[in-house]
């Protein structure tokens, strides 16, 4: 049996239904609440109008991934918003991971796209301080930031379980969604970063995706303290985890992407090798297996940019689905609506 | 001013010990403040908050003060106005993502708890800003609320 294909399957597009105790209908948070080992990855968003990009780059992961994050502007660069790649995946059946970041909307707008979201089916939404917008491609744009990642999840947190606005406004339905944050255990200042994680549980997170693991001491040095506070039986640990596409890549991201580090050895074993390339998946799916093996952690988060088209293989190699194959619009049998969105967009 | 700001963090003990007999001066002056008016004393009270907040802290003047909560470290000055910080960002040597030239704030603010009696409260989740409040006096509004709080439990008990 195939256990993320769930007897009471709905029709692709909508909702599963809600299982007791459960906070959203979506697959994400009944895969990690029914203990497996969690694979989702990242959509970069095209810079294009066109919908089949969208679906092409889904489907790149049909079979690999429990859900599907949609970036929102990362890096501070202008892509499809994340809202309107949630809103052509959930049609089709995909479980969508939207991101909203404080860089570009204010209380107002985010609250408004939180229900827009979930009207559509998205079930996870990941709230995000943001990108400076010195660091993508407008950096003459206003940076907003009205709220932080800690207040926009306290924000979701009330509109679902008090069923109200910010400002104490009746909703007349609320949100369905498992709410999500990122964590950073590979940046300074390191002490702190467990006690940051317990003030975005305790703001609403239930799972956090981390940035890039490339040192796994430290994430092992940063898991004990989660443990030894109790934090792992609280919220769900994606650890992230990416390819590097060669030695120079590498160089490059370590001085120019905020928050990634990169110890001198990854660059020295990627150095070494023959065909970088390949080297690099090999890194990837060595951290995955070890991160696999940690205590408290419930899942991985693969970042593949640019690189998607190997996010089935790094996972296939890697074994921690551990033959499981999350849900895809494929799998449905009767598939002729999901087809038919397909072709007629073709 | 950059420098003093870090003298502040890194004196945030001193600057904890200071601010709490000015806040205790101000309630004591409670009944008086009242008498004159909170709402006419705002000007001259948020203008030399102004002064003294912005030299020490480089205060910008949000008007819901969070120094206490935050090791000294004005948090508004943080690029990306994280009340909640460090943002996953940090330099590996503790500066800013987006002002290399800067120390994190939060980075600082951590340091600077560490050094207060009630550091502990870098921990509490500081929930959204009024933008409302923006350059009002953030100290008459302390008092307003610890007198009124006062008021409510006399109130209560009496």
């Amino acid at each position: 049996m195939n256990p993320s294909t769930y007897d009471d399957e709905p029709v692709p597009g909508y909702p599963l239904p809600m299982r007791a105790g459960h906070s959203s209908p979506g697959r994400l948070e009944r895969v990690l609440r029914d203990g497996h080992f969690a694979v989702t990855s990242e959509l970069a968003p095209p810079d294009s109008a066109d919908p089949n990009d969208v679906y092409e780059r889904a489907q790149m992961f049909d079979g690999y991934v429990d859900a599907i994050n949609a970036t929102d502007g990362s890096g501070a660069h202008c892509h499809m918003g994340s809202l309107a790649v949630c809103a052509l995946l959930t049609r089709l059946g995909y479980a969508l991971i939207m991101q909203i970041s404080c860089r570009d909307k204010n209380r107002i707008a985010i609250q408004g796209d939180i229900l827009g979201g979930a009207a559509m089916g998205v079930c996870n939404m990941l709230m995000l301080s943001g990108d400076g917008v010195q660091t993508g491609d407008h950096p003459q744009a206003k940076p907003v930031f009205d709220l932080d990642c800690m207040s926009l999840l306290n924000i979701a947190r009330t509109m679902r379980d008090e069923g109200t606005f910010q400002s104490g406004r009746k909703l007349s339905s609320s949100p369905r969604v498992f709410l999500g944050a990122a964590a950073n255990p590979f940046v300074e200042p390191f002490d702190w970063r467990p006690q940051r994680l317990a003030k975005k549980v305790e703001a609403g997170a239930q799972f956090v995706q981390t940035q890039y693991c490339y040192d796994i001491e430290r994430l092992k040095q940063y898991m004990h303290v989660v443990r030894d506070m109790g934090l792992d039986k609280k919220v769900y640990i994606l650890v992230g985890v990416g390819p590097l596409a060669s030695a120079r890549a590498a160089e490059f991201i370590r001085s120019n992407v905020p928050g990634v580090y990169i110890p001198d050895s990854i660059i020295k074993r990627l150095k070494g090798a023959e065909d970088q390339k390949a080297e690099g998946l090999q890194l990837c799916v060595d951290f995955m297996q070890q991160i696999r093996e940690i205590e408290g952690v419930a899942g991985v988060h693969v970042m593949a940019y640019r690189q998607e088209k190997h996010v089935p293989e790094l996972v296939e190699r890697s074994g921690v689905l551990e033959g499981r194959t999350p849900w895809h619009p494929k799998l449905y049998e009767g598939d002729a609506t999901v087809q038919q969105l397909l072709d007629s967009n073709a | 001013m950059y420098t003093l700001r870090l003298w502040a963090v890194r004196n945030a003990r001193l600057m904890e010990i200071t601010y709490s007999a000015v806040e205790k001066t101000l309630i004591a002056m409670a009944p008086l403040l009242k008498r004159i008016g909170y709402e006419r004393l705002d000007k001259p009270v948020a203008a030399v908050e102004k002064v003294v907040k912005g030299a020490l802290f480089d205060c910008q003047m949000c008007g819901q003060c969070a120094l206490s909560s935050t090791g000294m470290s004005c948090p508004m000055n943080c690029p990306k106005t994280i009340r909640n910080g460090p943002c996953g960002g940090v330099r590996a040597d503790g500066y800013c993502e987006v002002k290399p030239e800067m120390r994190c704030v939060w980075v600082e603010g951590f340091a600077g708890s560490q050094r207060m009696k009630a550091g502990s409260d870098i921990q509490v989740v500081q929930f959204a800003v009024d933008h409302r409040l923006k350059g009002r006096s953030s100290w008459l509004r302390v008092v307003q609320e610890k007198t009124s709080a006062d008021d409510a439990t006399s109130g209560a008990t009496s």
